[in-house]
Order: structure tokens, then sequence, then C-alpha cells
């Protein structure tokens, strides 16, 4: 195993440990989000995934 | 004279929340321009691997222990721009492979990231939806996808690899209108950190489309 990858294992590991306790706290906190609120995310991401698949058939 | 007061807040609330979308577009404008620069310097120099990873690194240090400590004051300007330049910087290698391979990758990987974030800001903008129910599911997902990074470093899937990138470009794009309407609905008040979170978002949709498009292109 190189180093890189040894760096990159320990930087990940790091992230993890940075960000845990932050997405409990966001998790726990956040408010919840009603079907509505939901239906707001999943149209625009369903036009993203669209939008990537017209790039993929243009490379 | 209670509606008064209220109407003046309220106004005051508005041009508050105006001044803070200008700002962090002005600026995040010019971190980008800036990454951009040291990204072209780092493929001008053929910077190896492990150079732009150390400067990668770097960059992220100074997001983590830096920008916290003086995003609420001027100081907070040359630490973003010397976050993004590390970032652009640590890009180098990777754009200096897929040009060699295939330049138009590159571009178009360029121009969709762009479309996406000015797609996704004049939704958040125009809709002035509130987004902040997102916070812990974007959270969380992004955990789950850096384990997922972890394993695979070991394991080399190549279609766990791409399944990551895609569900990274998920998370990202949620994060931008998470972050779009904080800023309009007042769960972000600093231009700066506003900037970092939106310029992490579109250099992370960048380098997982470039992944995506690499793949699929044929060439990765």
């Amino acid at each position: 195993m190189d180093w890189m990858k040894i760096l990159s294992a320990v930087a990940l590991i790091a992230m993890i440990i940075y960000l845990y306790p932050r997405a409990k706290a966001m998790a726990a906190n956040s408010p919840k989000g009603s079907m509505q609120d939901w239906m707001g995310y999943i149209v625009p991401m369903a036009a993203v995934i669209l939008f990537i698949i017209l790039l993929i058939s243009l490379v | 004279m209670q509606m008064n007061t209220t109407a003046v807040r309220s106004s005051e609330a508005i041009l508050e929340t105006n001044k803070l979308i200008k700002n962090t577009y002005i600026l995040l404008s010019m971190t980008l321009l800036f990454s951009g620069v040291t990204a072209f310097i780092s493929v001008l120099m053929q910077v190896s691997q492990g150079i732009g990873l150390v400067s990668s690194l770097v960059g992220i240090g100074l997001l983590w222990f830096v920008l916290p400590r003086t995003q609420n004051s001027s100081a907070g300007i040359p630490v973003i721009f010397g976050i993004t330049g590390l970032l652009g910087f640590g890009l180098g290698p990777m754009l200096s492979y897929y040009l060699s391979v295939n330049p138009s990758i590159v571009m178009t990987a360029m121009g969709g990231t762009g479309a996406i974030f000015l797609g996704l800001s004049g939704y958040a903008l125009s809709t002035r939806k509130d987004f902040s129910f997102m916070g812990g599911f974007i959270a969380v997902g992004m955990l789950v996808a850096i384990g997922a990074m972890l394993l695979n470093l070991f394991l080399g899937i190549p279609a766990l690899a791409l399944a990551v990138s895609a569900a990274v470009i998920m998370l990202m794009s949620g994060f931008i209108l998470y972050q779009t309407s904080a800023m309009i609905h007042g769960g972000e008040t600093n231009y700066i950190s506003a900037t970092a979170g939106l310029f992490i978002s579109i250099l992370n949709i960048f380098t997982s489309l470039l992944h995506i498009l690499g793949a699929f292109g044929g060439d990765d």
C-alpha cells in the first residue's frame, strides 16, 4: 500500500470523526419535512439526473 | 405603531438578506475564478498526485480549523481565498489526466456543474422554499458516502466509486438548495461561510461529474 492511499484513508477517517458529532446534532435538530417538502427536493433532483444522462450521451 | 415597527424590521431583514446573497455570489465568483487560475497553474506545472493531495488536505485543514475562527472578520477573506486556491491547485493532477484522455470531458463537466448550480440556486431563490429539513439527511448522507469512499479505497470496486460519485452529486445538489434557502430564511448570516459551503458543493459536484463522465465516456 503506497503512502498516498494511507494518507487518503487517514484523511477520510478524520473527516468521519470531524463530521460525526455535527451530523448527529443536525439529524437531531433538523425540522421534519412533509411529503410536499420532500417533493420540492425530489423534483429538481430528477431534473439533475436527466441532465447528467444528457451530458453522458454528449461525451 | 407595532405594525410600522414590524414593517421596518421586515424591510431591514429583506435588505440584509439581499446584501448577504449579493456578497456571497460576488465572493463565490471571485473564489471560483481564483481556484480556476490555481488549477490552471497546477496543470501547467504538471504537479504530481502526491502534491495535489497534500494541497487539498491543507485546504481542508484551513476550512475546518482556521475559517471558523476568522469568518466574522476581514481576516476571513484571505483565508477563503487560501482554501479555494489550495483546493483548486489540488485538482491539477486529476485535470491533467482527464485533459490528456479527452479534453471535452473537462469542459462538459465544467459547463454541467455551472448549469446545475445556476439551476438549483435559481430554483431555491425563486420558489423561496425552506429546505432546512434537509440538514440531517445531507449530513448523514455525507457520512455514509465518506464511509463508502474509505471502504472502496481498499476494495477498489469501480461500480461503488461511480455510485458514490452519483450520491455525492445528489447530496451536494441538496446542499446548494439547503444553503441558499438558509441565506433567504436567516439560517445563514455570514457571507464567508456561505461562500465556503457553496464552493465545496460546486467542487464536489465538478469532481464527481468528471468521474462519471470519464467512466461513461469510455476512457476511464
